[in-house]
């Protein structure tokens, strides 16, 4: 459903310009969830913001549903890592979630009643009419996530989204990641610098080099389904997986050839 | 816990510092400090002041001046929010401008008068035409400089969703930008206010605060009626502006608990 073939992206020209994309080519399955691992500042959210139409890539293509990405596209939606930017202070969570829906053909009723099926779906259907700076962080977070959820994407794209809250919130969100997308059955990428997280919550890992960003793995992560916080991190094959990305990002040479 | 209650004693405070002032200057004139026929004394020009508010000539001239004042500001943020917004947006147009704008702005406005007696044949509307001009500044600027504030991720939220750059300034931009306007709008009210009865100081006309203050230099009682108005003028100055504060703090709740929170 999603195809990126030969991107390349350079910020500025001349001496100094960055490379931040060298060549990148992807295929994403329809209902995958894969995650984009590799070292900070490598290029991973310009990755995203082409494929978002965010940005305009200066190489290659994009193609999503078919249909060549030239301007951020209709069915698709982003959480945002700074959900405290993201989400609109001045308006409801309510509000908030529905906001993008006005893109879509619904009436006011609609709207409201997707957007509070979005945010039961992220046990906040009790803070509908509260603001998201009423909210803690991990809350509003969730909010970005029903957000997205509401507008039913056929690819969402979610850049460091637990990048910003404590441990133990993160853990919660991921979990309720792999729920509500199994519940959806959605396409995912997944932007982290975070290797546990990568494999923890991907069917897929692809590893990034630094600047300028290739592909340099691209894991099948074949962990046991419902994932668990406790078990599946003690799992063989998570330890020996995030062993792998680890050496991966650290640019070491793999231990085994990639799955795909 | 000090800070707290010295906010709460805020407006307590200052009624103690003007009951202190009145009670100076009462006694000044009751000592012979101050001549009372130099200036009244204090409990003399509170009681023409109260007279005023009941005389239907002075409430008139009230009418008159606020009437000049809501037409001039409401002109005013019609005028400088949309300019303020095309500024903001189009940085060719703003680089354009700016000479012009660097010009004009230290200009006093005041000092505009005269030139707008001459282009303007009635007086009202060239107390409107002065109210405008003076007014807009920080409107046109508070305006800008929100628009400069607009947080960059918030529009490539809505983006991402598909919107156009019209929808991200009306649903991000505009919203965004509100609270400042609002305090522009908050101090142009008070410019408006000075530059309505500065207009009518200068300029005369049929009604109005100022040419109250102008007529009543010919009467016996000159000073009390001069300073009884001016006391008006000032007490309408002070309620429009924590009028203003009370609706800004109300419908950008949103906009303090966030400033508020940063700190």
């Amino acid at each position: 459903m999603l195809e990126i073939s030969n991107l390349t992206h350079t910020y500025g020209s001349g001496p100094g310009a960055h490379h931040a994309l060298g060549g990148i080519d992807l295929k994403v399955a329809e209902g995958e969830l894969v995650c984009i691992v590799g070292p900070s500042g490598c290029g991973k959210s310009t990755l995203l913001r082409s494929i978002a139409g965010l940005l305009r890539p200066t190489g290659g293509k994009v193609v999503l549903g078919g249909t060549a990405v030239d301007r951020t596209p209709d069915d698709l939606a982003v959480v945002f890592q700074d959900y405290s930017r993201s989400l609109f202070p001045w308006m409801s969570v309510a509000d908030n979630v529905s906001l993008p829906l006005r893109r879509k053909d619904m009436d006011k009723k609609q709207r409201r009643s997707a957007a509070m099926e979005a945010l039961e779906q992220v046990g906040l259907e009790g803070a509908a009419a509260k603001y998201p700076w009423q909210l803690s962080g991990g809350m509003q977070q969730r909010v970005s996530i029903a957000r997205a959820l509401a507008y039913r994407p056929s690819l969402l794209l979610m850049d460091e989204p637990f990048g910003s809250v404590d441990a133990q919130t993160r853990e919660d969100l991921e979990d309720l990641t792999l729920r509500v997308r199994s519940h959806h059955n959605m396409t995912i990428l997944l932007i982290t610098h975070d290797i546990d997280e990568s494999v923890y919550v991907g069917d897929r890992v692809v590893v990034l080099s630094k600047a300028p960003a290739r592909i340099v793995g691209d894991l099948r992560v074949d962990l046991p389904a419902p994932r668990d916080q406790i078990t599946t991190r003690e799992h063989p094959d998570f330890v020996h997986l995030r062993a792998e990305v680890g050496r991966l990002v650290r640019g070491m040479r793999s231990q085994s050839a990639p799955a795909s | 816990m000090t800070g707290r209650s010295l906010l709460d004693n805020r407006p307590l405070c200052g009624a103690v510092g003007v009951a202190g002032l009145f009670c100076l200057v009462e006694l000044a004139g009751r000592t012979g400090f101050i001549d009372p026929i130099v200036f009244p004394l204090a409990s003399t020009i509170a009681g023409r002041a109260a007279a005023l508010a009941a005389d239907g000539d002075f409430l008139a001239d009230v009418v008159s001046t606020l009437g000049a004042w809501a037409a001039g500001l409401l002109l005013t943020v019609l005028v400088a929010v949309p300019a303020g917004f095309a500024l903001g947006t189009m940085p060719r147009v703003e680089s354009a401008l700016r000479p012009v704008l660097e010009f004009l702005r230290p200009i006093p406005s005041v000092a505009l008068i005269p030139l707008a007696l001459l282009l303007f044949s009635d007086r009202f509307d060239m107390k409107i035409a002065v109210i405008v001009y003076a007014a807009s500044w920080p409107v046109l600027i508070n305006t800008m400089y929100g628009l400069k504030d607009v947080d960059p991720l918030a529009k490539e939220t809505l983006r991402s969703f598909g919107f156009g750059p019209l929808a991200v300034l009306w649903r991000v931009s505009l919203p965004s930008t509100a609270p400042f306007i609002a305090t522009g709008v908050r101090l142009a009210a008070s410019i408006a206010l000075i530059l309505a009865i500065s207009a009518e100081l200068l300029a005369g006309g049929a009604s109005g605060i100022g040419t109250f203050i102008i007529e009543a230099g010919s009467s016996p009682d000159a000073l009390e009626f001069i300073v009884a108005a001016t006391i008006w003028a000032g007490v309408i100055g002070i309620v429009s502006n924590t009028l203003f504060t009370l609706v800004e703090r109300r419908l950008f709740r949103w906009h303090l608990a966030r400033t508020e929170g940063a700190r």
